[in-house]
């Protein structure tokens, strides 16, 4: 990605500006060869491409990720949203928004009182959900344990869009939801995961009610700080009894560890 | 009211204009997430049949949004030009196509009829073109407009250098600016998308392209992409503002979603002219439009996304814009699904926004979420340049890091100028020569040693 690589720079004729590189992480003093774009720098970029499409497309494992969570000694249930394949999911936001009668059946059925609906979604990188979601989850459970809040079971979910969390949050009747799910893939990172939370989560709530953590990955926003900067918004969530731009708006706790959002 | 055909023993009935005009557009997602599009094949090209059959008249008689509630439509409605339509006037969308398309219909006609097309009309003779028919059309439209070069000129394709960085930092800003003029890019514009929508941040990237221009002498004029009212505070400021940048929608209520008005639209162009930055009588408006942006705001009115891309026109051209570019497969796949529907966008709005009198660009771009790559932006970029589209975008190695999607690149941009002998505007192609980025042939060179001049943007070195 840097000009610094040696081997994009093999090329005749080499642009000699390549000292610009250290500057910005863009794609400049590629070379060239005639218009077209040197191979190497030609093949890189497709290789980019590549991987952010197999996360955008590779299915999430879901099952396997519940056992993970379980493994862990937590609760966990896999859940789909009503987009029944990928090519739906990608045309049809608002199916994924929903769950699926299965699991909409399957979350109304008894079950502990819960004050956070905690959700995993594969959103629009699997790969995301697969390399950074339980790092998240491995810092951010025993810090909502110690705020006393009860936790539902971790909702992992197929094909869900950001207002799943909503669906979920409104069948266990939790004040708050918190979902991570997978960021659209860029072509320097397509492992990036968001977590959004919402107060009172409920079929119908908009963007501008929620607060986001977004570039959670290595290299970008390290999972254990997106898990307290999640706790910490929890936490002013329960006492503003509010979310979104309406909260960003409040003054902050005494003594955060971190603005937030 | 309501419209109707028959085909192949079935009846298909249109209650009204905006529902013939969804009916009969090509396939795309987006019409179908809004519960707009043809039902199947057959009825679509009924729908195309019965709207070849409608004279153009009705359009004036029809609104798709009502005029009392929208002031898009009052817009369209109060500006239309009745002399200028009067040549078309007896022709139905069928023999529009035929009109325009017809080798005695020349670039002066097609001008002299323009303030007389309602976009509806455009959208409408559109749906029932093909793509080369929209390049043919669009390949004889002369649309010209200036600021500190000529933009649309015949035989000539300009480009907007786009060096945004995730920062803002102008160091990083500048260092793709530098290796886009290496590269000839940058004569319709240095528009740099900021990441972060303050008057601060856009006072420190205008200040560094202003250093950048006196210390040059470069002919280019700038943008700082941030919203309308950024850029009226940075006016107020005494900031170098050349262009002023708004994104823009088909209805009222979806420009309410981007925070803007006609009225506020009105202020920004007084403000921008108030300037005097560039000759009497320039351009000062800049303009970004996409099919979509209607419906992901819940702003669409139950009119089909082509026609009020098209509508986005009519409001851009009350502004004598330099420029206007559709961004066209940034949106996302829910409302252009893959390669083969981000063409036809392309060229859709590219045809519509010539025939309506405008500098038209297009971002040829998708998202990696989209089913597109490169193949698909190498040929929507070689059949734009064909139907001679005003400009294209220059991004780095066409991946542009502060938005996240795939553009086109430096490289691109000489791909289409070597294969179609497409040139710059005249004013930066005789900069380019003066300062030996070109040679007299205009032939570029590729030596660092032009870049001297503008190191003292990267501080010390």
């Amino acid at each position: 990605m840097s000009g610094a690589d040696p081997t994009k720079l093999a090329t005749n004729p080499i642009d000699d500006w390549t000292w610009l590189s250290r500057y910005t992480e863009a794609r400049i003093a590629l070379g060239r060869c005639g218009p077209g774009v040197p191979t190497s720098a030609h093949l890189g970029f497709q290789a980019a491409h590549a991987e952010a499409r197999d996360a955008v497309l590779k299915p999430f494992d879901a099952e396997q990720f519940a056992a993970d969570v379980i493994a862990r000694g937590w609760h966990a249930l896999a859940v789909h949203s009503r987009a029944v394949d990928r090519a739906t999911y990608l045309q049809r936001p608002d199916a994924g928004r929903l769950l699926s009668p299965e699991s909409e059946a399957l979350l109304s059925e008894p079950r502990a009182l819960a004050d956070i609906a905690l959700v995993v979604a594969d959103g629009l990188s699997s790969r995301a959900v697969q390399v950074n979601a339980l790092p998240v989850l491995d810092a951010l459970m025993p810090l909502i344990a110690a705020s006393g809040r009860r936790l539902s079971p971790v909702i992992v979910a197929t094909q869900g869009r950001v207002a799943l969390a909503d669906h979920v949050g409104e069948l266990l009747g939790a004040s708050a939801s918190i979902i991570l799910i997978g960021e659209r893939p860029g072509l320097s990172a397509a492992d990036s995961l968001g977590l959004y939370l919402t107060w009172m989560p409920r079929r119908g709530r908009v963007d501008s009610e929620r607060n986001c953590i977004s570039n959670v990955r290595q290299g970008g926003l390290a999972p254990e700080d997106a898990a307290k900067q999640a706790a910490d918004l929890t936490a002013r969530m329960f006492q503003h009894q509010a979310a979104g731009v309406s909260l960003a708006r409040l003054p902050q706790l005494p003594a955060p560890e971190h603005g937030g959002s | 009211m309501g419209f109707s055909h028959t085909l192949g023993g079935t009846t298909y009935r249109f209650d009204d204009l905006r529902t013939l005009l969804a009916k009969a557009t090509q396939m795309r997602s987006g019409d179908v997430l809004a519960g707009l599009a043809a039902q199947d094949a057959a009825e679509r090209v009924a729908a195309r049949m019965a709207l070849a059959d409608l004279p153009l008249r009705h359009f004036l008689n029809e609104a798709v949004i009502p005029y009392e509630s929208d002031e898009v439509t009052r817009l369209i409605v109060d500006q239309h030009d009745g002399a200028a339509f009067a040549p078309i006037a007896s022709l139905t969308v069928g023999a529009f196509r035929e009109w325009l398309l017809s080798d005695t219909t020349d670039a002066t006609k097609l001008a002299a009829v323009s303030p007389g097309l309602t976009p509806e009309m455009v959208a409408a003779v559109c749906k029932i073109m093909r793509l080369q028919d929209l390049v043919t059309v669009a390949a004889k439209c002369e649309v010209v407009t200036r600021f500190r070069c000529t933009i649309g000129l015949p035989g000539r394709m300009s480009t907007r250098l786009q060096p945004n960085h995730p920062l803002d930092d102008p160091k990083g800003v500048a260092a793709s600016i530098l290796d886009g003029l290496m590269y000839g890019v940058g004569d319709a514009t240095i528009g740099i998308n900021p990441a972060s929508d303050d008057v601060d941040t856009m006072m420190r990237l205008l200040d560094m392209i202003e250093t950048l221009r006196l210390a040059s002498n470069a002919p280019i004029q700038s943008c700082v992409l941030a919203h309308v009212t950024t850029a009226l505070k940075a006016i107020e400021r005494r900031a170098p503002v050349d262009l002023v940048f708004q994104s823009l929608a088909g209805t009222e209520e979806a420009n309410r979603g981007f925070g803007i008005t006609l009225a506020l639209l009105d202020e920004a162009l007084t403000a921008a002219e108030s300037l005097q930055r560039c000759p009497a009588g320039g351009n000062v408006m800049y303009f970004e439009t996409g099919q979509g942006s209607e419906l992901s705001s819940s702003g669409h009115c139950g009119v089909d996304q082509q026609t009020l891309e098209a509508r986005c026109y009519a409001v851009a051209r009350r502004y004598r814009p330099l420029l206007v570019n559709t961004v066209v497969g940034f949106i996302g796949p829910e409302y252009l699904y893959d390669g083969k529907q981000i063409m036809r966008a392309g060229l859709e709005d590219h045809f519509c926004g010539k025939l309506l009198g405008l500098p038209m660009g297009c971002d040829v771009c998708y998202t990696n979420h989209a089913e597109a790559d490169q193949d698909d932006m190498d040929a929507l970029l070689t059949l734009l340049g064909v139907a001679g589209c005003t400009y294209i975008m220059g991004v780095p190695g066409a991946d542009d890091i502060m938005l996240n999607y795939q553009s086109t690149s430096f490289h691109d941009a000489l791909y289409v100028r070597k294969v179609l002998g497409k040139r710059a505007a005249p004013e930066f192609e005789a900069w380019l020569a003066a300062t030996g980025i070109s040679d007299a042939q205009g032939e570029l060179r590729f030596e660092p040693a032009r870049l001297m001049p503008a190191l003292p943007l990267l501080g010390a070195e």
